[in-house]
């Protein structure tokens, strides 16, 4: 068991590696830095005195080495255009995130798996099959274009939902569903395809035999049992998708968090604010796909001896 | 089982039209006539688009599709706000959303293929290497090497076909692997192996041929995504820069129109949805076909 979770944490300081270096050759080789912060008119001797300051003077392996060294001693410089700390520009976004994402997860689980198990048990009537084609249409819909309609639909024409802001509860709907959208449709057929596999097992003819109510079955016998392995299919997904629905769906709505943060830096070309979003979104996706993959072994004795071995 | 597999999809793939057809449901048949009618469309832009994409037009900007009050003739679809027909720039669009997945889904294809390629029949230190590549490019969302690249290279068209490029190399990699262990173990490849063949032609002669219908649903399915990846792209500002139309920088613009003009937005955006849904029924179609072990459900 231990070997397993050192084996995850070395995979994942590899992958951190990889991103961290990713950064930062690839903010290094699209020319010098120094010519993006500077303004017109500067001298040759201002540019120079720039570079020694920033520390560009060197090669790009010591420099390299000095970003390293910074990363860890936990400086990663100033915005270009606001003059403050990218850490505390970072921080205050992390809050507005949080919750949106809080709500899509709620909001996902709580209408994907109903519908789901609706479809696994309805599989041969026309309910079955109407989910699974919603499920499976709503796949292939950009979060863009389903937040565009709606609040084309419900903004616009009806006037019943805020688009910019975030006080208050009505300002959560859109958003939050536009994030869901992909996920719910991916986590309703997971969800039924587990309990499908479920639904066809002995212990649940016996479940019936035994004359239970057929709520207690399904919930009891069926959906817990499904959940592994809809645990196992989802859990590598999640953070990657929050990461591409928050940057999309938060710019759409201008949500005041990391998402809409990385693509205005992205545009102003605001470089210490990208590297700096960029580096958090990437550690916390991977922390939380370790630790996943770790509690998931934790709690399935079959992976963990599996891989463990 | 293997053996039957892999000789019944190889054949599904010799005789793609007619064969296919025939076995497909009218859900299938109807994306399939989509699809055509879109690639169709797109190859013809310049022959169907009634007015120049970039051709602006003052006097008659934010004008609204036929049969609306103030519609200007022969701009069917209407105006946008620069007074250009929007159904010249979906069709060229269109065209360039086609261009750039398809060129985004070959290269990936070619990474990823040569990659899974290689580790399959490597095997060894150089398997582990590039499958610790895979994991890496697994836990990195992708969002964030498109952004930090589209942001410091800038968003000029062969950028955006490099990120389109990326884009689900490593699924590629991962099947085509997983296929190229599972043949090794065949007896016609241990035959060509004990009869001397050099490695580049049991790679080339015997193994790759084997594993073209795994690629060929992988393939439909990432063209789905990287079309879902380019327009989102060009909605935020970061793909394709203006004047060029795509159909996610046409939503991205005229959303500051909304309430005045929907149809600016209307237009490219219900197009994307009939591209996404033909392609991605098509995919989960030739998938659940590819694989004899599904088509029971």
């Amino acid at each position: 068991m231990i070997g397993y979770t050192l084996r995850t944490l070395i995979k994942m300081a590899v992958t951190l590696f990889v991103i961290v270096s990713l950064v930062f050759f690839a903010t290094r080789l699209s020319g010098n830095p120094v010519d993006f912060v500077l303004g017109v008119g500067i001298t040759e001797d201002d540019k120079q005195l720039l570079i020694k300051y920033y520390g560009l003077d060197g090669s790009i392996w010591t420099q390299y080495w000095h970003y390293l060294g910074s990363i860890l001693s936990g400086e990663f410089g100033l915005s270009f255009l606001e003059r403050r700390p990218v850490s505390a520009i970072v921080a205050e976004r992390i809050g507005p995130s949080l919750k949106l994402i809080f709500g899509t997860m709620v909001f996902t689980f709580c209408v994907s798996i109903p519908l789901g198990i609706a479809a696994a048990i309805y599989r041969d009537r026309l309910a079955g099959s109407a989910i699974m084609i919603i499920a499976f249409l709503g796949y292939a819909v950009p979060a863009f274009v389903l937040a565009i309609v709606m609040i084309m639909v419900f903004s616009y024409w009806l006037n019943w939902l805020p688009v910019v802001g975030n006080s208050t509860f009505s300002h959560y709907i859109m958003p939050t569903i536009a994030m869901s959208g992909m996920w719910v449709a991916a986590l309703t057929r997971f969800t039924r395809n587990a309990m499908l596999d479920v639904l066809s097992q002995d212990y649940m003819r016996t479940a019936r035999a035994k004359g239970m109510p057929e709520r207690v079955v399904i919930l009891k016998h069926g959906l817990r049992n499904a959940s592994i392995t809809l645990l196992s299919v989802m859990g590598l997904q999640i953070a990657g998708w929050i990461a591409a629905g928050s940057v999309v769906v938060e710019s759409i709505f201008s949500w005041p968090g990391i998402g809409e943060m990385l693509v205005r830096s992205a545009i102003q070309r605001d470089y210490p604010v990208l590297q700096f979003g960029v580096l958090s979104v990437a550690v916390a996706v991977i922390l939380i796909n370790a630790a996943v993959d770790i509690a998931y072994a934790y709690a399935d004795p079959r992976i963990r001896l599996a891989k463990g071995t | 089982m293997t053996d039957i597999s892999h000789s019944f999809t190889l054949k599904a793939i010799r005789l793609p039209g007619i064969g296919l057809w025939k076995q497909a449901n009218w859900i299938v048949r109807i994306a399939t006539l989509v699809g055509l009618a879109l690639v169709v469309l797109s190859v013809a832009a310049p022959l169907v688009a009634p007015f120049d994409p970039n051709d602006q037009s003052l006097i008659s900007r934010l004008r609204p599709p036929l049969g609306f009050d103030r519609y200007k003739d022969g701009f069917f679809l209407g105006t946008d706000e620069l007074g250009r027909d929007i159904l010249s720039r979906c069709t060229f669009g269109l065209r360039l959303t086609f261009a750039l997945a398809l060129a985004g889904a070959c290269i990936s294809l070619l990474i990823g293929g040569t990659l899974g390629l290689v580790a399959g029949l490597a095997g060894g230190h150089l398997d582990d290497l590039i499958m610790g590549l895979v994991d890496a490019q697994i836990a990195i969302p992708m969002t964030l090497i498109a952004l930090l690249t589209l942001s410091v290279f800038g968003s000029s068209i062969d950028i955006m076909i490099l990120v389109l490029g990326i884009y689900g190399w490593e699924q590629f990699a991962r099947i085509i692997r997983a296929e190229v262990k599972k043949l090794r173990q065949m007896p016609f490849v241990e035959a060509a192996q004990a009869a001397g063949a050099p490695p580049l032609r049991i790679a080339f002669v015997h193994v790759l041929p084997n594993v073209v219908s795994p690629i060929v649903v992988q393939f439909t399915l990432n063209f789905s995504n990287i079309v879902i990846w380019e327009s989102t792209l060009s909605f935020l500002g970061l793909g394709v820069q203006p004047p060029t139309a795509t159909l996610g920088s046409m939503v991205g613009t005229g959303r500051d129109y909304l309430p005045t003009a929907p149809w600016i937005v209307l237009a490219p955006a219900l197009t994307i949805l009939l591209l996404t849904f033909a392609v991605q029924i098509l995919g989960d179609w030739l998938r659940d076909h590819a694989d004899v072990r599904l088509r029971s459900r």
